[in-house]
């Protein structure tokens, strides 16, 4: 296997042949573009791998410094009672294992990673809009997550930022790429894909429509919906799901086949930035890096 | 490399097209297709015409006979279109010719584009009625009362012009891309073949099509694969295949079901682990599949290699040869210049002995079967006094080239051999280079 910075090059010729492939004569060849998505979906899986050994390599001895160093202000409070199931342990882990000096970097990685994975919720929410929705007891200090990571060097961090404030100007509807309207070419029925949640604009006598959104909907991680209570219950499933998930650190959400595949929509679609919200912190770094040359699309009508 | 008695050896014939080396886009080969006697040989080409050469057969039992074959009939077969309702325009590049067996005096052949299937009737007309007394000298009709007598006209000969008509527009049954069609061998059926659907159709019914296979998702994110070539068996009419873009090939039975999804063999060799890279899925994706002639084995060609599968053994194929091992380590900057997406094709000799491929640099490559022995040829301009032998080529994967050798790194990707046919019955194969087509025979045929 490649290493990653030839990783990043072939996520960012992957996108650029996507892109291209809208405009070439005889229409979008899903051959073509199917196989593209597999060496971006193989590209991402590496760059993210060598992305999140880098940093927690740099993670690591950053965080002995700052844990020691952090012991006596440490309030387990601090941490948000959203995911406090796994996060309750951790301050008392890291207090134990770093009284045992630097060379005890072991232990304190569940610590970090379940503080990493937490923030990865947190972030992937709010980018998804989901804050609003949420109890108001419940709103993150989001500088006490960053604590650990600002440490680190400032690409990481600055990302962070950069989401918040992506996320906030999303979930405000002043956001770019947020909406892509796709065309089934077999039933002419038209879905829009809005942060991820899928609803149908219009039906043509297809008798699947009725269905249609509710199974989308039951697919989707997206969490924003016009109805509250659904919104409710999916941010509860979700929370669960995270909770007996937390072991993995940086498992992704739940949601259908992404092992398996890059979705073929979710990258038409939502201007790339469709990735950007389907990934872990460290994706989005590496992935943000690789478009930043492509620049925003607004509205996109993909037919497949 | 031996052959039945004796060493082949391949001599160059002719070569059709321009010599420009700046080729016109509309003159690209994209399909190559003998007939089922191997008089006919037919190409189609990116601008949407259709080429027949045919075989001069009056000298073919003296020695040293050289089969020569010339334009037939060329016609337009396509037209670019533009579907307005979903703002797609439609190529008119021929994707691929089918002969049907010949019933009659007239030739038929079926050919496609990415959307619509034609049935083209070719046939001759080498006489004309002449003595009509029902018309004045320029033309027009004479006066009724001023016609005396009754002639009869009499049929002379005139020199020989062949027609091709459109019979039948199978037209509106695709959504996707068609790769594929194949003439069922009950003469009366067909099938056609996109990414994600097979129809199977009436040669006599252009309104309708039968849907027989359906790999289409109900939610379009969870696609993991397309189909990428179709065929039916050459005997059984009840009996196809179609490939994967995953490396596998599925065989179905149109008596089990009316619709096939459900396969009655799937065939499919696990991964090597060791070779895993960042475009192992391009590279497995299968490019063409094709029945031997006798029914019993299949051969499949992916982006480095062509297998030979035995229909009774699902789990892997009896036979592999690499076409061009050395690329393995290139599929980077293939990917990145887009060769790596090139859809090579592959075929049998009559009597199932011998396969065929292409290559890059106008190279293309023959695996003996039997003797086990390989050999790499080119197509190239420079080979083609008349008769003259082609030497066999080699590529030298590293360390020092020896003379004569090609190194990887000058070998000329924008040459690329993607068509080739072979004469159903004799040494005779069509090779198609970007824009030319080359014929070639065995010194000994």
């Amino acid at each position: 296997m490649e290493c990653a910075a030839d990783a990043q090059s072939l996520i960012s010729m992957s996108l650029m042949k996507i892109h291209n492939s809208r405009t070439q004569r005889g229409g979008i060849k899903l051959h073509k573009n199917l196989l593209v998505s597999y060496v971006l979906r193989n590209a991402r899986q590496v760059y993210i791998k060598e992305k999140y050994a880098e940093i927690y390599r740099m993670q690591q001895y950053e965080e002995v410094m700052t844990v020691c160093n952090e012991i006596q202000e440490l309030d387990p409070l601090q941490l948000d009672a959203e995911d406090a199931g796994g996060e309750e342990q951790a301050p008392p882990v890291r207090a134990a294992c770093c009284g045992g000096g630097e060379e005890e970097s072991g232990p304190c990685e569940p610590a970090c990673v379940h503080r990493g994975a937490a923030l990865h919720v947190r972030a992937t929410s709010t980018l998804l809009g989901c804050s609003p929705f949420e109890d108001g007891g419940k709103e993150p200090e989001p500088s006490d997550y960053r604590s650990c990571c600002m440490e680190a060097p400032a690409p990481p961090a600055a990302h962070f930022d950069h989401f918040s404030s992506a996320a906030d100007s999303s979930s405000s509807g002043g956001g770019h790429c947020n909406k892509t309207t796709v065309l089934d070419l077999d039933t002419h029925v038209v879905t829009t894909v809005e942060n991820g949640y899928l609803h149908q604009d219009c039906c043509c006598g297809a008798a699947q429509g009725a269905q249609s959104p509710a199974k989308k909907r039951k697919v989707e991680f997206g969490c924003c919906a016009s109805d509250a209570e659904e919104v409710s219950d999916f941010t509860a499933a979700r929370k669960r799901a995270k909770r007996e998930d937390s072991s993995p650190p940086f498992c992704s959400l739940d949601y259908t086949d992404t092992s398996n595949i890059s979705n073929l929509i979710s990258i038409f679609g939502s201007g790339f930035s469709g990735l950007l919200s389907r990934q872990a912190d460290l994706e989005q770094i590496c992935s943000k890096q690789a478009l930043a040359s492509l620049g925003a699309w607004t509205r996109a009508i993909v037919a497949f | 490399m031996a052959g039945p008695g004796g060493d082949m050896q391949w001599c160059f014939s002719q070569v059709k097209g321009a010599i420009d080396d700046d080729v016109a886009e509309a003159d690209i080969i994209s399909t190559v297709e003998f007939n089922h006697t191997g008089e006919l040989l037919a190409t189609g080409d990116k601008g949407g015409r259709v080429v027949i050469f045919q075989q001069e057969i009056e000298n073919k039992n003296l020695p040293q006979f050289r089969s020569e074959y010339n334009v037939y009939s060329t016609f337009q077969s396509h037209e670019p279109e533009f579907d307005y309702l979903k703002s797609l325009e439609i190529e008119e590049k021929i994707n691929k010719i089918r002969w049907l067996p010949q019933k009659n005096a007239a030739q038929f052949l079926l050919s496609t584009n990415d959307k619509t299937i034609k049935l083209w009737k070719i046939s001759e007309r080498d006489k004309r009625p002449e003595g009509y007394n029902l018309k004045e000298e320029d033309g027009r009709y004479k006066d009724p009362n001023t016609i005396t007598a009754l002639r009869v006209p009499v049929l002379i000969p005139m020199d020989l012009m062949v027609e091709a008509s459109p019979r039948r527009v199978f037209a509106n049954a695709h959504t996707y891309h068609i790769n594929s069609i194949s003439v069922n061998s009950d003469n009366e059926t067909y099938l056609s073949a996109d990414d994600l659907r097979v129809n199977l159709w009436n040669l006599e019914i252009t309104d309708r099509s039968f849907n027989i296979v359906d790999i289409k998702p109900a939610n379009m994110e969870e696609l993991t694969e397309v189909i990428t070539a179709a065929e039916f068996h050459p005997h059984q009419c009840n009996t196809f295949v179609y490939s994967s873009s995953k490396g596998t090939i599925r065989l179905c039975d149109m008596r089990a079901s009316a619709l096939c999804d459900k396969h009655s063999k799937l065939f499919e060799e696990p991964e090597d682990p060791s070779n895993r890279s960042f475009f192992s899925e391009i590279i497995s994706s299968i490019s063409d599949v094709k029945f031997s002639h006798n029914g019993r084995y299949m051969m499949t060609r992916d982006y480095l290699s062509v297998k030979i599968w035995d229909l009774n053994m699902e789990n892997r194929p009896v036979e592999t040869y690499q076409v061009h091992e050395y690329l393995r380590s290139k599929l980077c900057s293939l990917y990145e210049n887009d060769c790596i997406f090139d859809k090579f094709e592959c075929c049998w000799n009559g009597n199932d002995s011998v396969v065929m491929t292409g290559s890059y640099n106008n190279f293309f490559r023959m695996f003996d079967r039997g003797h086990r022995r390989d050999v790499t040829l080119e197509a190239s301009r420079e080979n083609s006094k008349p008769m003259q032998v082609l030497k066999p080529r080699k590529v030298c994967a590293g360390g020092k080239r020896k003379k004569d050798e090609i190194s990887v790194d000058s070998l000329d990707f924008n040459k690329k051999i993607l068509h080739t046919a072979w004469h159903p019955q004799d040494n005779i194969i069509a090779v198609a280079t970007t824009n030319n087509l080359y014929i070639f025979q065995d010194k000994v045929n």
